[in-house]
């Protein structure tokens, strides 16, 4: 073992700090090219799977091309962006959210979001939403695809989050996730009403707007019951969904 | 010499075991066994690790001052998971997210940790790179062997590969769902443990 004198120990451990931070940030800096990309396919994958398409044969870039059709909504207008606009509007514009109409504990809304249109042989045939809310640990992502009606789900992937694995986890899991098909999320009033409930409980709330729970995550479940009420309330994508609503439905509007 | 070498490279995996012997790293064995491709993938990465952290460490052992050893330990170990854990995240996208944060702790695995102090501190740096790789490879052989007793009997295949035909699908085993939780890798590796044991009695501890 060296010699021990007191100033050794500290530059020790400085050059080998230097050396080690050095190499961390060199790699994720020369990674960080493939790891978006691989991002990318995984969030386009997720756009997928939540409407039921996702096919494991083929590339998910071509699919992806295939059947989706990108678009921005304005959440302020509750209005798709025109096409020949996209390119022009300043995507990092948000605003922040004061605390009661913050139910998902987003803090941030930013203003334009990307929706995703599912191409169907005359039209469109589903609209895939980006949701994301606290669960107990952390922010939880998923795509959510409604049906033309745009009320009943017909899927949803979670696809990124940080909770405990086993248990608030579990929101990954595709059998419970296949629970969410065929739930409809507003009532004849038009209220948010689909919520997470505890598994084997009713809580006044009939079949069709409730998601059985995952047991021993109760607070995921809290998480994301707020968050659908948040993205389908009136600060989220409620004001487009009724639009499309009025203009007759996912078709008659996309044709403009 | 060469005897040696070849010891060290083999003593690991039956007489030695990290997991059957010195009981280290039983939290991510807990963890990752329910199917057979992510022990595989999270034993190869682990053996990487240790291979290489007991190796450089052993080659700068004499300018690690005493008083600071352990950090320094931790800190080259901390630096390769995360080399690994970038290198995974690039190029084998979906076995990072399955692996998610069991890569990270990695730098906590006491087989790392354990082989860099007991071993690596003390010994020239391609003996201690070979008890690492032998470590690695007990690490990997205890797990491979639960994952794949979890996988047959808790999902009916290996390495994804159907083998016993599911009731769900139409076929006639019922899987047994208490292989899938983590908790039966506990039993499942005391039952090793025993074996080895039996097999081998010098490893019994005298009390």
């Amino acid at each position: 073992m060296a010699e021990e004198s007191v100033a050794r120990p500290f530059y020790t451990v400085l050059v080998l700090a230097l050396v080690c931070s050095a190499l961390v940030a060199g790699t994720a800096v020369g990674l960080r090219p493939f790891q978006e990309a691989n991002r990318k396919v995984d969030q386009q994958k997720n756009i997928l799977r939540a409407a039921g398409l996702f096919n494991p044969e083929e590339k998910v870039v071509v699919q992806f091309q295939r059947l989706i059709q990108p678009r921005l909504v304005d959440l302020t207008t509750g209005r798709f962006v025109d096409q020949t606009m996209q390119d022009a509007v300043k995507l990092e514009e948000k605003r922040t959210l004061t605390r009661d109409e913050d139910p998902a504990g987003l803090f941030q809304l930013e203003r334009y979001v990307p929706v995703y249109l599912v191409r169907q042989e005359n039209g469109y045939g589903q609209i895939i939403l980006p949701l994301r809310g606290k669960g107990l640990w952390s922010t939880m992502y998923a795509y959510v695809a409604l049906d033309a009606d745009l009320n009943t789900i017909r899927g949803i992937s979670f696809y990124e989050h940080g909770e405990t694995p086993g248990l608030g986890g579990e929101i990954e899991n595709p059998s419970w996730q296949a629970g969410w098909q065929g739930k409809r999320v507003y009532d004849a009033d038009d209220a948010v009403v689909l919520q997470v409930v505890k598994s084997g409980k009713t809580d006044g709330v009939s079949a069709e707007h409730r998601i059985d729970g995952i047991s021993g995550a109760t607070m995921t479940g809290n998480g994301v019951s707020a968050m659908l009420q948040f993205w389908f309330g009136e600060n989220g994508f409620g004001p487009l969904l009724q639009t499309l609503q009025h203009q007759g439905g996912l078709n008659e509007r996309s044709k403009t | 010499m060469k005897d040696r070498k070849r010891d060290l490279l083999l003593r690991s995996i039956i007489e030695r075991n990290p997991i059957a012997l010195l009981v280290l790293g039983i939290c991510s064995a807990l963890a990752v066994t329910s199917q057979m491709q992510t022990a595989f993938v999270m034993s190869v990465c682990v053996t990487l690790v240790v291979a290489c952290s007991s190796c450089i460490i052993s080659l700068v052992r004499a300018q690690i001052p005493n008083s600071v050893r352990i950090g320094v330990q931790i800190t080259v170990i901390a630096t390769l998971v995360i080399l690994v854990d970038q290198v995974l995240k690039a190029f084998y996208f979906d076995l990072a997210k399955q692996l998610s944060i069991y890569i990270g702790l990695i730098i906590t695995n006491c087989i790392v940790m354990g082989r860099a102090e007991g071993f690596a501190m003390s010994n020239p740096p391609l003996n201690s790179f070979l008890d690492g790789i032998g470590n690695g490879l007990g690490y990997g052989f205890v797990l491979m062997s639960v994952s794949f007793i979890r996988e047959l009997f808790g999902s009916g295949t290996l390495f994804g590969w159907e083998v016993l035909p599911l009731t769900t699908n139409g076929g006639w085993y019922v899987r047994n769902g208490l292989l899938l939780l983590p908790v039966s890798a506990f039993f499942i590796i005391a039952l090793i443990i025993w074996l080895l044991r039996t097999i081998d009695p010098v490893q019994q501890e005298k009390d």
